[in-house]
C-alpha cells in the first residue's frame, strides 16, 4: 500500500512535468519541427542532410541503414557492444560451470520441475515441421542482412531471425539437440568475431591514416570504384558481423535462461 | 597514430575483450596479460592526451571522417575536463586489474575469463562516456557500463549480491530511460544530437533556451544522472550493489562509475547547457545546493550508523556525490566550485579506489567484514593498513593528500558564492569522517575488542601474544600502496592540476557560447 | 473542455498518448511486488520512449526513409554522363520520414531487451536463491540471511 501511494505521487509529479512541457512541441506530423528540418534561423538539422545527400556519399538508398551503419556506426558498434555485454552478464549470473558450484540445484539428477521433452516422441508434427521451417527462415534471415541497403532490413534485423530459427528448433525438438549442431563453444566464438568484424572494419582505415571507421579508405582494399562504393560495401560487412553477434547472443540467451544456465533439460 | 589516441583509449579495453573472448575462455592465464596490456594502452593514450591538450588545447576528432556539418556524424572530444579523467580510470581500473587475479578467480574459477570480459567492457562504456561529445551516444555507453555492472554485481557467490543487482538494474534503467527522454526533448526542439551544436543553438536564442521543453530536458536529464550517480534520494540502490559484489568488482565499481556520472552532470553543465544559462536562473543552483547539503548529512549520518567497512564506505560515496553536485552548482564567478568539482571527481575516485582495495584485503585475507573486525590490524598486516590510512587521511581531508585539497577549492567555492550552509555542511561531513576513520584506527591500532564478534580470537592480550603477520600477497598489496602514493601525489600536485582543469573549465564555457 | 483537446491534446496527441504509456510503466515498476511484473512494467516504460522518438520524425504524406531506387540510378546515370558527380540528386526530403529517430530506436530497442535479458537471469537466480519472486517476502528472506559474503 506504501509502495502503491508513493508510486502513484512519483508518476504523477513526473507525469505533469512531461505534460507540461507537451504545448511547447510542433505539431504532429509536422515536415517544419526543428527535428525534421532545423531550427528556424539556423543551419539545417542533420536529418535533411541525410535525405539529400546519404545517396550521394554512400550509394545506399535505405537511409536508416546508411545512418545506422555510416554516419552513426560508432553509436551502432557499442550497440551490439551492449548486446555482447548482456550476453556475457547473463553468462556471468547464470552459467552453472562446475557442477559442485550450485548445491542449491542438483543439476546431474534430472529436475523433476522441469518439463524436458528430450526425446518426447508425440510431438513429431510440429518437430518436423520446425525443422523444415528453420532454414527457410535463415534463407530469409540472409535475405534481409544483405538486403537492407535497399529495403527495410540489416544485421539486427536478420541477426534475430537467424537466431530465432535456432531457438524454434530447440523449442521444437530439444535443445540439446540443437546444441550439438550449435555448440557453446561456437555461439561464444561467432559472439566476439562478429564484433571484431565490425571493428576490424573501424579500425583498418586507421593503417592509411583516416579516422575509426572512415570505410571510404577501403576503396583500394575492397577493389571498388571509389569511396562511395567502398563505404557501402563495408557497411554490408559491418551488418554480417553485427548479424552474427546477434544470432549467437539471442540463441545464447535462451539457451541460458530456459535451463537455468546448465544447458540441459529446460523447456 | 597519434591523431587516433582519442578513439585507441577505448579501442584498446575493446579489443582486449575480444581477445579474452575469442583465446582466454580456453586458457585463463591468456586473461590477465590483455587485461593489463589494453589498460596499459589506454594509460598511454590518455597520458598523450593531456600533454596534447594542455600544449594545443582540445582535441577534436571526427568519428569516421564526418566532420562537415557538423552533428552529422559521432565527435569524440578531449579538452581539460574529461582527458585527467581519463588517465584516472586507466589508473584505477589498471590497479583493480591487478587486485582482482585472485578475489576473481577465487570461488568461481571458471567465470574469471568473463569477469575480465565485464570488466573491460565496463573500461570502454567508462572512457567512451568520458570522451564523447554526443548527447545520445552518451546513453549508448552508459548501457554498455551499466550491464557489464550488473554483471559485474552479480557474478560472485552472495545471495543478496543478486537482489541488490536487480534493484540496481531497475534503477539503473529507470535513470537511463529518463536520460534518453531529455535527449530525445532537445532533439526534439533542436534537431541535434552533437553537444557543442546543441550549446551553440541554446546561446545563440535565448527564448528557446528558456522554453517549458528544453528546461523538462533538462530536469530529466539531471534526474537521470543522479540516479546513475545515487545522488542522494536516488542512491537506495548504491549501498548494497557495492557491498555484496565480489571485491573485485566493488574496487572498479565503486571508484569509477559514480565519479563518471558525476562528470556526465558537469559536462552536461558546461558544454550543452552553458554555465551562462544556469547562472541567469540562480534559483535552480541555489535549490540544488540544497539537495546537495541534504545529501551530504544523509550520507554522513548514514555512515556513522554503518556497523560493516564496506556499507560505511558506500554511505561515504553518497556523502562525496553530495559534495561534488553541491560544487559544481555553487555558480561562483570565478568558477572555483567547478573546478574543485572536477578535481574532486579525479580525488575522489583515487580515494575510494585505496579505501575499496583495503577493505577488500581485509575482507579477503583477514575475515574482517565488520569494523570491530579490525583490531589488531596494524600489527598483523601494517603496510595495508598504512594504505588504509592514507585513504582514510583523504577522505578526512588532512593535507597534503588530495582529499585536503579538493575540500579546500569546494570551500573556496562556498564562500565566494555566499553558500554558507554548504561550507558548513561540507566541514560538519569532514568532521563525521574524522570521527568515523579514527574511531577505525583505534580500534584497528589498540586491538579494543568489543564483545567477542568473532570466531578466531587472537586472545585478550595481544602484546603478550605472538602476533602472526597476515600481510596480503604483493598483487593486492602493490595496488592498495600504489592508490595510497597517487592520493599524496596528487595532492602535492594540486596546482597544476587545478590550474589545468580551471583554465579548460574557462575555456570552454567561454569558447562555446560565443556561438558557431 | 472542447477547446482544450483541440488546442493543447489533438495537436499533440503523441506526446499525450506516450505519457499515459509510460506512467503506466513507471507505476508498475514502482508499485507492484511482483519482480516479474516490475519488468514488464519497465519494458512498457522503454517501449514509450520509443514512441516519443519515432513519433518526432513522422512527416504528414511522408514515406519510408528509403530512397526511390530506380529513380536514384537513372538520375546518378544521367548525372554521371554529364560529368558532376557530385553534385546532389534532387530529393525533396518531404517525402522521406526522418531517418534519425528510427536509427537511435533501433538502439533503443536493442539496449532494451538485452536489460530485460539480464534482468530475466537476475529474477531466475533470485527464485532458485529465494524461492519466491515476490519483492517483500525476498526482502523478509534477506534479512533472515547470516552469514553471506
Amino acid at each position: 500500500m506504501k509502495a502503491k501511494i508513493f508510486a502513484s505521487i512519483a508518476v504523477a509529479i513526473t507525469g505533469a512535468v512531461l505534460l507540461y512541457a507537451v504545448s511547447d512541441f510542433p505539431r504532429f506530423g509536422d515536415p517544419r519541427s526543428p527535428a525534421n528540418a532545423g531550427v528556424e534561423g539556423g543551419s539545417p538539422s542533420a536529418s535533411l542532410y541525410y535525405i539529400e545527400n546519404t545517396y550521394r556519399d554512400t550509394k545506399v538508398p535505405n537511409l536508416v541503414t546508411a545512418i545506422l551503419a555510416d554516419y552513426r556506426g560508432y553509436d551502432t558498434m557499442f550497440e551490439t557492444v551492449v548486446i555482447l555485454t548482456a550476453g556475457m552478464s547473463i553468462f556471468a549470473i547464470l552459467r552453472v560451470l562446475r557442477r559442485d558450484d550450485a548445491p542449491g540445484a542438483p543439476a546431474s539428477a534430472p529436475d523433476s520441475s522441469d518439463h524436458s521433452i528430450d526425446g518426447d516422441h508425440h510431438r513429431i508434427i510440429v518437430a518436423t515441421t520446425c525443422r523444415i521451417a528453420a532454414p527457410l527462415i535463415q534463407i530469409f534471415a540472409l535475405y534481409v542482412v544483405a538486403h537492407g541497403h535497399h529495403s527495410p532490413g540489416g544485421g539486427f534485423q536478420g541477426g534475430v531471425m537467424l537466431g530465432a530459427s535456432f531457438i524454434l528448433l530447440a523449442l521444437s525438438g530439444s535443445l540439446r539437440d540443437t546444441l550439438v549442431r550449435f555448440s557453446e563453444q561456437q555461439y561464444l566464438r561467432l559472439a566476439f568475431i562478429g564484433i571484431l568484424i565490425y571493428a576490424g572494419f573501424g579500425f583498418l582505415p586507421l593503417w592509411v591514416g583516416r579516422n575509426f571507421l572512415d570505410y571510404g579508405a577501403l576503396s583500394g582494399l575492397l577493389m571498388t570504384s571509389g569511396e562511395e562504393m567502398a563505404r557501402s560495401h563495408s557497411m554490408l560487412g559491418v551488418e554480417i558481423g553485427v548479424a552474427m553477434t546477434v544470432m549467437s547472443i539471442m540463441f545464447a540467451i535462451f539457451a541460458n535462461l530456459s535451463t537455468r544456465g546448465r544447458l540441459h533439460g529446460g523447456l | 597514430m597519434s591523431d587516433h589516441y582519442p578513439a585507441l583509449v577505448l579501442l584498446a579495453p575493446l579489443f582486449g575483450a575480444l581477445v579474452i573472448g575469442l583465446f582466454g575462455l580456453r586458457d585463463h592465464r591468456v586473461c590477465l596479460p590483455v587485461v593489463v596490456s589494453a589498460l596499459g594502452v589506454s594509460l598511454f593514450a590518455a597520458i598523450s592526451l593531456v600533454l596534447s591538450v594542455s600544449s594545443g588545447g582540445p582535441v577534436d576528432y571526427f568519428v569516421a571522417g564526418w566532420k562537415e556539418p557538423i552533428g552529422i556524424g559521432i565527435q569524440l572530444r578531449a579538452d581539460a575536463i574529461n582527458t585527467p579523467l581519463l588517465v584516472v580510470i586507466a589508473i584505477v581500473a589498471l590497479l583493480a586489474a591487478i587486485f582482482s587475479i585472485r578475489p576473481a578467480a577465487e570461488r568461481d574459477s571458471e567465470k574469471t575469463p568473463y569477469f575480465y570480459v565485464l570488466f573491460l567492457l565496463l573500461c570502454v562504456g567508462l572512457f567512451g562516456i568520458t570522451i564523447t561529445a554526443d548527447a545520445f551516444n552518451v546513453f549508448v555507453l552508459i548501457e554498455v557500463t551499466a550491464l557489464s555492472s550488473y554483471g559485474l554485481v552479480a557474478i560472485g557467490q552472495s545471495k543478496r549480491g543478486k537482489v541488490a543487482a536487480f534493484h540496481y538494474l531497475i534503477m539503473g534503467t529507470v535513470g537511463a530511460s529518463f536520460y534518453l527522454l531529455g535527449v530525445g526533448y532537445l532533439y526534439l526542439k533542436l534537431g541535434s544530437l552533437n553537444m557543442q551544436d546543441i550549446h551553440g543553438i541554446l546561446a545563440s536564442d535565448d527564448a528557446l533556451a528558456d522554453s517549458r521543453a528544453i528546461r523538462t530536458a533538462f530536469v530529466f536529464i539531471l534526474v537521470g544522472i543522479w540516479t546513475k550517480m545515487a545522488f542522494f534520494p536516488l542512491h537506495g540502490w548504491l549501498p548494497n550493489a557495492y557491498s555484496y559484489s565480489p571485491s573485485g568488482s566493488a574496487a572498479i565499481l565503486a571508484p569509477l562509475v559514480t565519479k563518471v556520472s558525476v562528470y556526465v552532470m558537469v559536462r552536461m553543465m558546461v558544454s550543452v547547457f552553458g554555465l551562462d544559462r544556469l547562472e541567469a536562473n540562480v534559483e535552480w543552483g541555489h535549490f540544488v545546493v540544497w539537495l546537495a547539503i541534504i545529501a551530504i548529512a544523509a550520507g554522513s549520518t548514514m555512515a556513522l550508523a554503518q556497523r560493516e567497512i564496506k556499507k560505511m564506505l558506500c554511505c561515504l560515496i553518497i556523502a562525496e556525490v553530495g559534495y561534488m553536485v553541491g560544487g559544481a552548482w555553487l555558480g561562483d564567478p570565478q568558477r572555483w566550485g567547478l573546478t574543485g568539482t572536477v578535481y574532486h571527481i579525479l580525488a575522489d575516485a583515487l580515494m575510494t579506489s585505496c579505501l575499496f582495495l583495503a577493505a577488500g584485503i581485509f575482507a579477503k585475507w583477514l575475515g574482517a567484514l565488520k569494523l570491530e573486525d579490525l583490531s589488531g590490524l596494524f600489527r598483523k598486516m601494517p603496510l595495508a593498513a598504512a594504505g588504509f590510512v592514507v585513504g582514510g587521511l583523504a577522505i578526512i581531508g588532512v593535507p597534503p593528500t588530495c582529499g585536503f585539497y579538493s575540500k579546500f577549492y569546494l570551500i573556496r567555492g562556498g564562500i565566494e558564492s555566499g553558500q554558507w550552509t554548504y561550507v558548513v555542511a561540507l566541514l560538519a561531513s569532514s568532521l563525521v569522517n574524522a570521527v568515523l576513520f579514527f574511531r577505525i584506527f583505534e580500534i584497528a591500532y589498540f586491538g579494543k575488542k568489543p564483545a567477542d564478534s568473532h570466531g578466531d580470537d587472537h586472545g585478550h592480550d595481544h602484546e603478550s601474544e605472538p602476533v602472526v603477520r597476515l600481510e596480503p600477497p604483493l598483487h593486492a598489496l602493490i595496488p592498495l600502496l600504489v592508490a595510497a602514493a597517487l592520493l599524496v601525489l596528487l595532492g602535492l600536485f594540486n596546482g597544476p592540476v587545478v590550474e589545468f582543469i580551471r583554465t579548460g573549465l574557462i575555456e570552454t564555457a567561454a569558447v562555446v557560447s560565443t556561438g558557431r | 473542455m472542447q477547446s482544450f483537446f483541440q488546442e493543447a491534446v489533438i495537436p499533440h496527441f503523441n506526446f499525450w498518448i506516450y505519457v499515459i504509456i509510460m506512467m503506466v510503466g513507471l507505476w508498475s515498476v514502482i508499485a507492484k511486488n511482483n519482480l516479474i511484473k516490475k519488468l514488464i512494467g519497465l519494458s512498457i516504460f522503454q517501449t514509450a520512449i520509443l514512441l516519443l522518438y519515432v513519433s518526432l520524425g513522422v512527416k504528414e504524406g511522408a514515406t519510408i526513409p528509403v530512397l526511390d531506387h530506380h529513380a536514384l540510378i537513372e538520375s546518378s546515370h544521367s548525372e554521371s554522363s554529364e560529368g558532376s558527380g557530385k553534385k546532389a540528386i534532387a530529393i525533396n526530403p518531404d517525402h522521406y520520414a526522418n531517418p534519425l529517430p528510427h536509427v537511435l530506436m533501433l538502439t533503443a530497442i536493442v539496449v532494451g531487451v538485452a536489460t530485460l535479458g539480464v534482468a530475466l537471469a537476475l529474477t531466475q537466480m533470485i527464485y532458485k536463491d529465494f524461492g519466491t519472486i515476490e519483492e517483500d517476502e525476498v526482502l523478509k528472506k534477506i534479512k533472515a540471511l547470516h552469514d553471506d559474503v
